[in-house]
């Protein structure tokens, strides 16, 4: 049903998105898709790395590592940002039909007030793209 | 300890320094084990993520935070010490700041023709983030913007005015005179030509001379060396890995406070000049209820602006700025003394090369009020700024040549400020000397660029166009200054959450009311000026970076 799935990763936050990151290795095997890994990073140097060339590494080699675990075909995309964090949400949308991918998988948090002001990035992904968008929240499964 | 590395053949692409491969293209990283944002504290209270370097934000909320309190409830006390400081480093240091200046546009302009011109900005393939027309409006709205709507009518006829005075001497046997040099004491047309020369020295070469040391030198050590896009990073070669410590986190402290007091006191007395321009124009009442409506008007299009982003927000504005900006010099060259102008633009740019040494003279100056007064302040002004508007242009000049961004950081701005301070310049003074017009002089400061419209055709829609390019240059400033304080708070990240930045607009907005209300604006925007002195070391310091950072880097091809 699903060829290409789309996993937007935060380098830096990993620990928070092992559920996601669960859930897509399940579905992945399970629709026996590729899954595409896709990092956002600043042009400056950062914590997770100095320069985008460093960044792109480290999302490949995480992409290789995630592929032991699940085993199906895996591919890497960085986009590259002035400005990543209020470029994110557009960034991603472009991403998604870049990458070609009809499904993608994100992390995001629970509802909250705020959102009224600052919409979250997989509410905002999910309004914008024509492909199927499956939020998962922190602590899924628990 | 780690070091720089300085290998004449840096590696291609792959290997930059342990396994951290370079940027796009031949560069030559700086070997370090400090990670950036390792000193960072991160937490969520009630939901919202904080990314701040703890030091960094601790301590200069603190001195923020004193200085404010300080000069809200002892503001009798502490203006006097302010103004004493400053008054003090303009008279008997001013050969600093107009030494320094002159090291940095010599250095500037001697990069632009040297074999290093060639290197480029985040690695030999590197390609620009931005297009020619975002990136040169943005440059130009962070770096002067406001003050040519306020000093593009307004100097030319004070320097005009002064120099047709001559030189008075006083009992004492100094200069009482405020006139540049040895003045032109009723010589029209030499009047004319001083006051211009000296009104362009003090916005052309030397104020985007210190911007474009501060820029070229962060832009080398983040998008080359791999270093955070703080002000710390340019004493690299200087203190090494010490950087990461307290003198590192005192640079990055009063860049912090130059930026924030500087953006914070223009905004209140920017916002009291808007409103003084409503009032005559509009006759809205110029009350406190106007000003805070004003600044809060501000702060909201500049958090709009800021939470877009730098592309869709801030670039957009600065076009918008540009466009308008280009629109009012179009029509006051058309319906002003156009030949005059035309031929006025060539004759102002030779009467201030021909003026440059004289003007830029550090030792033995006679004129002493204006010397002081007037080029000591503004450099102190500019130098102040850099941090800011140096980080900014920055952020922005990935992908371009070092010969690309001192052409356009140096050359280009003082061009169009040539031609800008010319047209409304010459079309001012012609008022005076053709027609007469003696109300343009007598106004006030922020009103003279109105005052000036009124005698052209269209009045009402040019005073409009003038009173929102006021406006929008003032968020413009805002929102880049935002995202500079957020970074430089933030470690040098820039992608730390969003209510950070939003945080630092809001903080903005709200200490220029409480200046506003409380008074002591021009007060701290005195201390923030102080800040010029260290910043003209940082800057010394900056210029040893920039050619030690450059000799080590590969040339673009």
């Amino acid at each position: 049903m699903y060829r290409k799935i789309m996993v937007p990763v935060d380098l830096a936050h990993l620990r928070v998105i092992e559920p996601a990151l669960e859930t897509v290795a399940d579905l992945a095997k399970h629709y026996d898709a590729e899954v595409c890994y896709v990092g956002i990073t600043a042009n400056t140097p950062g914590s997770v790395a100095r320069t985008p060339e460093e960044f792109t590494q480290k999302l490949e080699a995480f992409a290789q590592k995630r592929a032991e675990v699940h085993g199906q075909p895996v591919s890497t995309h960085t986009i590259v940002s002035p400005d990543p964090i209020a470029d994110l949400d557009d960034d991603l949308i472009e991403a998604i039909d870049k990458v070609g991918a009809d499904l993608v998988v994100m992390p995001t948090h629970p509802p909250k007030h705020l959102d009224v002001i600052m919409p979250s990035h997989g509410g905002k992904v999910a309004t914008h793209t024509t492909a199927s968008v499956f939020l998962v929240r922190p602590g899924a499964g628990d | 300890m780690a070091n720089q590395t300085n290998d004449d053949k840096p590696q291609e692409p792959q290997q930059g320094s342990e396994g951290i491969p370079a940027p796009e293209g031949a560069a030559n990283l700086i070997d370090t084990d400090y990670v950036i944002g390792q000193d960072n504290i991160t937490a969520s209270p009630m939901g919202i993520d904080v990314d701040l370097h703890g030091k960094v934000f601790i301590f200069s909320s603190i001195v923020i935070l004193l200085f404010v309190i300080l000069t809200l409830a002892l503001q009798d006390q502490m203006e006097p010490i302010f103004n004493a400081t400053f008054t003090f480093l303009t008279t008997k240091l001013s050969w600093v700041f107009l030494l320094g200046a002159n090291v940095f546009v010599i250095l500037a302009l001697v990069l632009i023709f040297t074999p290093m011109g060639k290197v480029r900005i985040g690695g030999a393939n590197a390609t620009p983030d931005f297009g020619y027309a975002g990136w040169f409006a943005m440059l130009f709205a962070a770096g002067m913007g406001i003050g040519l709507m306020f000093y593009g009518v307004s100097e030319p006829l004070g320097h005009y005015g002064t120099a047709m005075g001559g030189i008075t001497m006083g009992e004492d046997g100094l200069r009482t005179d405020w006139a540049p040099l040895g003045g032109a004491e009723g010589d029209q047309q030499a009047a004319i030509s001083l006051g211009m020369a000296a009104t362009i020295f003090h916005w052309g070469l030397h104020p985007w001379g210190a911007y474009a040391i501060v820029g070229l030198s962060l832009a080398i050590f983040a998008f080359n060396k791999g270093l955070p896009l703080t002000m710390r990073s340019i004493f690299y070669p200087i203190l090494g890995e010490r950087i990461w410590g307290w003198p590192g986190h005192v640079i990055d402290i009063l860049a912090v406070f130059a930026t924030l007091f500087g953006l914070t006191t223009s905004l209140g007395l920017g916002a009291t000049q808007a409103a003084g321009g409503l009032n005559y124009l509009f006759g809205i009442p110029a009350g406190n209820t106007t000003l805070v409506l004003l600044i809060l008007g501000i702060t909201i299009v500049a958090l709009g602006s800021i939470m877009l982003g730098v592309d869709k927000g801030v670039q957009r504005l600065s076009q918008l700025n540009m466009g308008l900006a280009l629109l009012l010099l179009v029509f006051v060259i058309a319906v002003g003394p156009t030949l005059m102008i035309a031929t006025g633009v060539l004759e102002n740019l030779l009467g201030y090369v021909k003026n440059l040494p004289a003007l830029s003279m550090p030792f033995g100056r006679e004129d002493a009020n204006f010397s002081q007064g007037w080029t000591a302040f503004y450099w102190a002004w500019w130098i102040a700024w850099s941090p800011f508007v140096g980080m900014f242009i920055a952020r922005v000049s990935r992908g371009r040549t070092v010969r690309e961004f001192l052409i356009a950081v140096l050359v280009v701005p003082t061009l169009a400020s040539v031609v800008w301070m010319t047209a409304f310049g010459t079309t001012a003074i012609d008022q005076v000397v053709s027609s007469g017009i003696t109300e343009v002089q007598d106004a006030a400061l922020e009103l003279q660029l109105f005052t000036m419209l009124e005698y052209l055709p269209l009045t009402a829609i040019t005073s409009f166009v003038g009173i929102v390019l006021v406006i929008v240059f003032f968020v413009t400033s805002s929102d880049s200054g935002s995202l500079v304080i957020d970074s430089i708070t933030a470690g040098g990240k820039v992608d730390a959450p969003k209510p950070q930045r939003i945080f630092w607009a809001l903080i903005e907005g709200a200490l220029a009311i409480a200046l506003l209300l409380g008074g002591g604006l021009a007060a701290l925007q005195t201390a923030a000026l102080t800040t010029g002195l260290p910043f003209t070391i940082v800057l010394l310091v900056g210029c040893y970076a920039i050619v030690k950072g450059l000799m080590s880097e590969p040339k673009a091809k």
